[in-house]
C-alpha cells in the first residue's frame, strides 16, 4: 500500500482543487475587484458603514457570548456524563445527539413558538402570576437559538477529551497529595484543553456566521453579519460587495482556525460527531 | 525488619457481587520489599488500591503506623503509588511532573529544584528536566514515574506491575535498578506482579494470592522450595504435580510405585498432591532393547535404587536445549513428566527416573472443589 | 446531594434540547392550519402530506441528494484516505487541511464560494453556447464537497489501525492487490466507511445553507422549502413529515445501535 497510485489520489485532488480552492479564490477575486474587473479595496471597505459595523459587532458579541455559555454549560455536563457508570454513557450521549435528527430549521422555528408574546414560556409565566417577558425578536432570543443549536458541538469534543483521560492519571494526582479542586485545575482541565479549543471553534464559527437563527428569532429587527452578506448575494445581487464583506468575515474565521491548528495535536477525530 | 508498619485486618471487598478479597489478613514490616504475586483477578491489585486509598474495603481495617487509615483519602496518605503504564501528566514537563507533589505541599522552589535534580540522578535521567513525557521511552517514563513518587519521601512505595509494559531485557535491568533504589532510599516497597521470576528476584517476602485468598506468605526460598499447596507449586516455577496416596509417614505411593519421602503427619492411606520440581528428577538411561531381566538393566536398577527409594520407567518424548540445561518430557504410565537436566537424553531413550526423598513435596488436597481445578491441569 | 444536583442539571439540559422537538411533534397533530391556536388532535396531516406535491418533490430531492452525495463522498473519501495513508506526514497534513476547509470554514462562505464558481463557470462556458444550470447537479456537488472531510476523517483512523502485515501476508500468499484489499483491508475499515456514510447522509439531509446558495429557482429540498415557507407560515404537513422522518431515524438508530452493541463481544472472543 506504500506504492503511490495516481488513480487513487487523482479524483479527490481534482475535486479539492475544483470545488474547494478555486471557489475560495473566486471570493478573493470578486472581493478585490469592481464590476469592470479592476483592483479595488472598496468592497472590503464597505464593511465600514455604521449599519454593517453594528451587525458585525453584534455578531461578535452574540457569538462570543453563546460560545462562553455553551462552554460553561457543556463542561459540567461532560463531567457528569463521564462519571456515569460505563455502559449507560453510550445511550446518554446518544440522547444528546438525537435532537440533531430533527430538521434544524424547524427546531429553531419551534423556539419562536416557545418565546413568542403568547408563547409557551410566557403562558407558563402567566400561570405562575409572573410578568411576561419580551423575548422574541431580541438579541437574547438569537443567543438562545445559538446556544441551543450548537451546544452538542461543544459537548462532544469535551466529552471525548474527558473520556480519554486515564483514570490512573487522575489517581496519580490524588496520590501525590492533590485534593479534588487541585486535581481538576492542574490535571483534568489542562488535559481537556484541546477538546475545549475544538469545541470553541466549532461553536464560534457557525454562531458568528449564521443568518438562519437571526432570521427566525430576530425577525427583521436584528441583523447579523451573516444576514448582511446573504442579502448582498440573494437580494441585492452585488457579488463584489458580498465577496468583500465575506473576506472580512473570513479573517475572523482564519484567526479561529489558526488558534485551533495551534492546539490540534494531529487528532481530528474529536471533530467528527 | 522489625515493627509492623502496615496491618491489613479482615479485609473483604467485592465488585458487583463478585468477591475479590475474602477476609484478607496481612502485615507489612518497615523497610521490607514485599511482593503480592498471583494470576490476574487474584485480588493483588485490589489490595494495593485499598492501600493507596483508591478503593474502600467492604469490611476490615487498614492500620498504618498504628493509625486506622481505612477511610482516609489518597491525598492524605503517607504512601505513593507507581501506576501501571506510568500515568504521567502528559501536559507537563518531566520537572513539572516530579515537582507536582512538592508544589501541592507548598515546598519552597529552591527545595523543589534540589529534589528534582536529586531524583533524576537517582533514576539515571540527569538533564531530562525540560523534556515532555511523550518524548521518552517506556523505560524512561517508568523511571520518571518512580522519581515523581519518591521525591515526596513516602514511607511506603506502592508499585502496580510497574515493569509490565517493558520488554524482557529492560525489565531485567529495571529489576536491579529497583533493588538498588530500595536499598538507597531505605523505605518499604509493596510490589504487585504476576511474574513469578520478578517476585523471586526482588522480594524479601512474597505473598502468593489466588481468587481473593492468600495462598502462602514466605521468603522467595520458602515459596520455591516448600510450596504449601499445589497452586503455589504450579504458579512458582515449573512443577510436576500428581495424585498420590500417603501410605504412612515417609512413604508415598504414586503411579503404583512406593517412594520414600520425608513428610510425616498426613495419616494413613490419605490421598495427597505430590510435587516434584523438574530439576529434582534424576534420569538413568537403559538400552532400549535391554530386557528387564538382563544384566545391564538390573545394573541400572541397582544404581538408582541404592537408597531403596523407588523409581519409574519411561521414554523421553521431547527434548529442547535451554542454554544452561536440557528440558525433556518423559512419558511414564500415562503421565508426562517435565525434567530439567544438564545431561542430554535423546528422544526415544528409555530411562529410569528417581528422586531424592528430600525433593518430594507432599501436600494436602485442597478442601473445596473449585480450588482443585485451578492450575493443576497441566500435569 | 451531588448526585441530585447532577440529575437536576441533566434534566434541565434534556428539557432545553427536547422542548422544541416536543412542540414540533405536537404541531403535527394540531387540527388547525396555523400554529397560533390549538384545534384539537388530528392525524389528517399525515395523510395529506402525501397529496402535497411540493412537499413530496422536496422530500424526493432531499433523499436523492443525500443518498447520492453520501455515496460519492464516501467513495471519494475512501480513495483519499487510502492515498493519504501512504503519504509522508508533511504532504498528508497539507492535503488533509485543504480537504478540511469546508468543515472548519463557515457554511455561508462555502456556499457563496460555490455559487460564485458556478456563475463564473457559466459565464466561461457561455462563449461556446453552454450554460450551468443551478439545481440538482450544483446542489449535489456542493453536498459532496461539504461531506468529504467527514468521510475522510471517519475512514482515516480505521485505516491507520489496519495491520499492514496482514495485507502483505495476503500478497505473499499470492493474492492480487485488489483481492488483498477487498478481503483483508476492507473488512477492517468497513465500520469507518459505514459511519462516514451515515454521517454524510445525515449532514446532507439536514443541510440548508449550502443548498440555499447552490440551488436554482424551482428546485427545493425540505430545508429550503421550510425557509421559504416561514414567512407565509409553515404548512402542517411539513411538521407531520419531519416528525415521521425523526421517528424513522430514531427507529433505525435503535436497530443500528442494537447491532452495534453486539460488536464488542465478538471482538473480545477473537482476541
Amino acid at each position: 500500500m506504500k506504492r503511490r497510485n495516481p488513480l487513487l489520489s487523482g479524483p479527490y485532488l481534482i475535486w479539492t482543487a475544483a470545488f474547494i480552492i478555486i471557489p475560495l479564490l473566486m471570493i478573493v477575486y470578486y472581493g478585490l475587484t469592481d464590476s469592470t474587473g479592476a483592483f479595488t479595496w472598496s468592497n472590503v471597505a464597505q464593511m465600514g458603514t455604521p449599519e454593517r459595523m453594528k451587525a458585525l459587532v453584534l455578531s461578535l458579541i452574540l457569538s462570543l457570548f453563546a460560545t462562553a455559555v455553551c462552554l460553561i454549560m457543556a463542561y459540567p455536563l461532560a463531567l457528569i456524563l463521564t462519571n456515569m457508570k460505563v455502559g449507560a454513557t453510550g445511550f446518554i450521549v446518544t440522547i444528546f445527539i438525537i435532537p440533531m435528527w430533527m430538521n434544524s430549521l424547524l427546531r429553531i422555528l419551534a423556539w419562536q413558538t416557545l418565546l413568542e408574546r403568547n408563547g409557551v414560556i410566557n403562558q407558563i409565566l402567566g400561570f405562575l402570576h409572573l410578568p411576561k417577558l419580551y423575548l422574541i425578536n431580541t438579541p437574547y432570543a438569537i443567543a438562545l437559538g445559538m446556544i441551543y443549536d450548537f451546544l452538542p458541538f461543544m459537548l462532544l469534543p469535551i466529552y471525548n477529551a474527558l473520556e480519554k483521560i486515564d483514570q490512573n492519571v487522575v489517581n496519580a494526582a490524588y496520590d501525590l497529595g492533590a485534593n479534588k479542586f487541585q486535581t481538576f485545575w492542574k490535571v483534568i482541565f489542562p488535559l481537556t484543553i484541546p477538546g475545549v479549543i475544538s469545541g470553541i471553534t466549532m461553536v464560534f464559527v457557525p454562531a458568528l456566521t449564521t443568518f438562519v437563527i437571526s432570521d427566525f428569532l430576530g425577525g427583521s429587527k436584528v441583523l447579523l453579519i451573516g444576514n448582511v452578506i446573504e442579502q448582498q448575494f440573494t437580494q441585492v445581487g452585488n457579488w463584489n460587495v458580498g465577496s468583500g464583506l465575506s473576506l472580512v468575515l473570513m479573517i475572523f474565521i482564519l484567526i479561529s482556525m489558526a488558534v485551533m491548528q495551534h492546539y490540534d495535536n494531529g487528532d481530528a477525530e474529536g471533530i467528527v460527531l | 525488619m522489625s515493627t509492623k508498619l502496615i496491618d491489613l485486618q479482615h479485609i473483604t471487598k467485592s465488585f458487583d457481587g463478585q468477591m475479590v478479597l475474602d477476609d484478607l489478613n496481612l502485615y507489612i514490616r518497615e523497610n521490607e520489599f514485599l511482593t503480592l504475586l498471583g494470576p490476574s483477578g487474584c485480588g493483588k491489585t485490589t489490595t494495593l488500591r485499598i492501600l493507596g486509598g483508591f478503593e474502600t474495603p467492604d469490611t476490615g481495617r487498614v492500620i498504618f503506623d498504628g493509625e486506622d487509615i481505612t477511610g482516609l483519602a489518597p491525598n492524605k496518605r503517607q504512601l505513593n503509588t507507581v501506576f501501571q503504564k506510568y500515568a504521567l501528566f502528559t501536559h507537563m514537563t518531566i520537572a513539572e511532573n516530579i515537582a507536582f507533589g512538592l508544589r501541592i505541599r507548598k515546598k519552597p522552589e529552591s527545595y523543589i529544584k534540589d529534589k528534582i535534580s536529586y531524583a533524576l540522578k537517582l533514576v539515571n535521567l540527569d538533564g531530562y528536566e525540560n523534556r515532555m513525557p511523550d518524548s521518552l521511552s517506556g523505560g524512561q517514563q517508568q523511571r520518571i514515574a518512580i522519581a515523581r513518587a519518591i521525591v515526596n519521601e513516602p514511607k511506603v512505595l506502592l508499585l502496580d506491575e510497574p515493569l509490565g509494559a517493558l520488554d524482557l531485557k529492560l525489565r531485567q535491568d529495571m529489576q536491579y535498578e529497583l533493588i538498588r533504589l530500595k536499598n538507597e532510599l531505605g523505605i518499604t516497597f509493596i510490589y504487585v506482579t504476576h511474574d513469578q521470576e520478578e517476585a523471586l528476584t526482588m522480594s524479601d517476602t512474597i505473598v502468593v494470592m489466588n481468587q481473593g485468598y492468600i495462598q502462602q506468605i514466605g521468603t522467595p526460598e520458602d515459596i520455591y522450595n516448600e510450596p504449601e499447596n499445589a497452586f503455589v507449586a504450579d504458579f512458582i516455577g515449573d512443577s510436576n504435580i500428581l495424585n498420590g496416596i500417603m501410605l504412612q509417614d515417609k512413604l508415598v505411593l504414586m503411579q503404583g510405585v512406593k517412594f520414600a519421602c520425608v513428610d510425616t503427619g498426613f495419616g494413613v492411606n490419605k490421598p495427597v498432591d505430590v510435587v516434584i520440581r523438574p530439576e529434582d528428577l534424576e534420569l538413568t538411561a537403559v538400552p532400549a532393547d535391554a530386557e528387564e531381566d538382563s544384566e545391564e538393566y538390573q545394573r541400572a536398577v541397582r544404581r538408582v535404587t541404592k537408597f531403596n527409594h523407588g523409581f519409574l520407567t519411561g521414554t523421553v518424548s521431547h527434548l529442547i536445549f535451554k542454554g544452561v540445561h536440557y528440558e525433556m518430557e518423559v512419558q511414564s504410565g500415562g503421565f508426562e513428566w517435565l525434567v530439567h537436566s544438564t545431561r542430554m537424553f535423546p528422544v526415544g531413550t528409555k530411562v529410569l527416573m528417581s528422586v531424592d526423598p528430600y525433593n518430594i513435596q507432599i501436600m494436602n488436597k485442597p478442601a473445596s472443589e473449585d480450588e482443585e481445578a485451578v492450575g493443576v491441569e497441566d500435569i | 446531594m451531588k448526585k441530585a444536583l447532577s440529575r437536576i442539571y441533566l434534566g434541565f439540559i434534556f428539557i432545553l434540547l427536547y422542548a422544541p422537538i416536543a412542540v414540533l411533534i405536537l404541531f403535527s397533530f394540531n387540527n388547525s392550519r396555523t400554529r397560533a391556536k390549538w384545534g384539537g388532535w388530528t392525524l389528517k396531516w399525515y395523510a395529506e402530506m402525501f397529496r402535497n406535491e411540493a412537499i413530496m418533490s422536496a422530500l424526493y430531492n432531499t433523499l436523492l441528494v443525500a443518498v447520492l452525495s453520501a455515496l460519492i463522498s464516501t467513495l471519494l473519501g475512501l480513495l483519499a484516505a487510502i492515498s493519504l495513508n501512504s503519504m509522508n506526514r508533511r504532504r498528508r497534513t497539507v492535503i488533509l487541511s485543504t480537504i478540511n476547509i469546508p468543515m472548519l470554514n463557515a457554511e455561508i462562505v462555502t456556499g457563496i464560494s460555490l455559487m460564485l464558481l458556478f456563475i463564473g463557470l457559466g459565464q466561461f462556458l457561455s462563449r461556446w453556447g453552454y450554460a450551468v444550470e443551478f439545481g440538482f447537479g450544483t446542489v449535489l456537488i456542493g453536498h459532496i464537497t461539504f461531506n468529504l472531510p467527514y468521510t475522510v476523517l471517519s475512514i482515516m483512523p480505521k485505516l491507520r489501525q489496519v495491520n499492514i502485515s496482514t495485507y502483505e501476508a495476503a500478497l505473499d500468499l499470492g493474492a492480487t492487490r485488489m483481492f488483498a484489499f477487498r478481503k483483508v483491508v476492507l473488512p477492517d475499515i468497513m465500520s469507518g466507511i459505514l459511519s462516514g456514510f451515515m454521517l454524510a447522509f445525515t449532514l446532507s439531509l439536514d443541510d440548508f445553507v449550502i443548498t440555499h446558495f447552490t440551488k436554482g429557482p424551482g428546485f427545493d429540498t425540505l430545508s429550503t422549502k421550510i425557509y421559504t415557507e416561514v414567512r407565509k407560515g409553515i404548512k402542517p404537513e411539513m411538521y407531520a413529515l419531519s416528525t415521521l422522518l425523526f421517528v424513522s431515524v430514531l427507529v433505525l438508530l435503535m436497530i443500528f445501535g442494537r447491532g452495534k452493541s453486539k460488536e464488542p463481544a465478538v471482538n473480545k472472543a477473537t482476541h
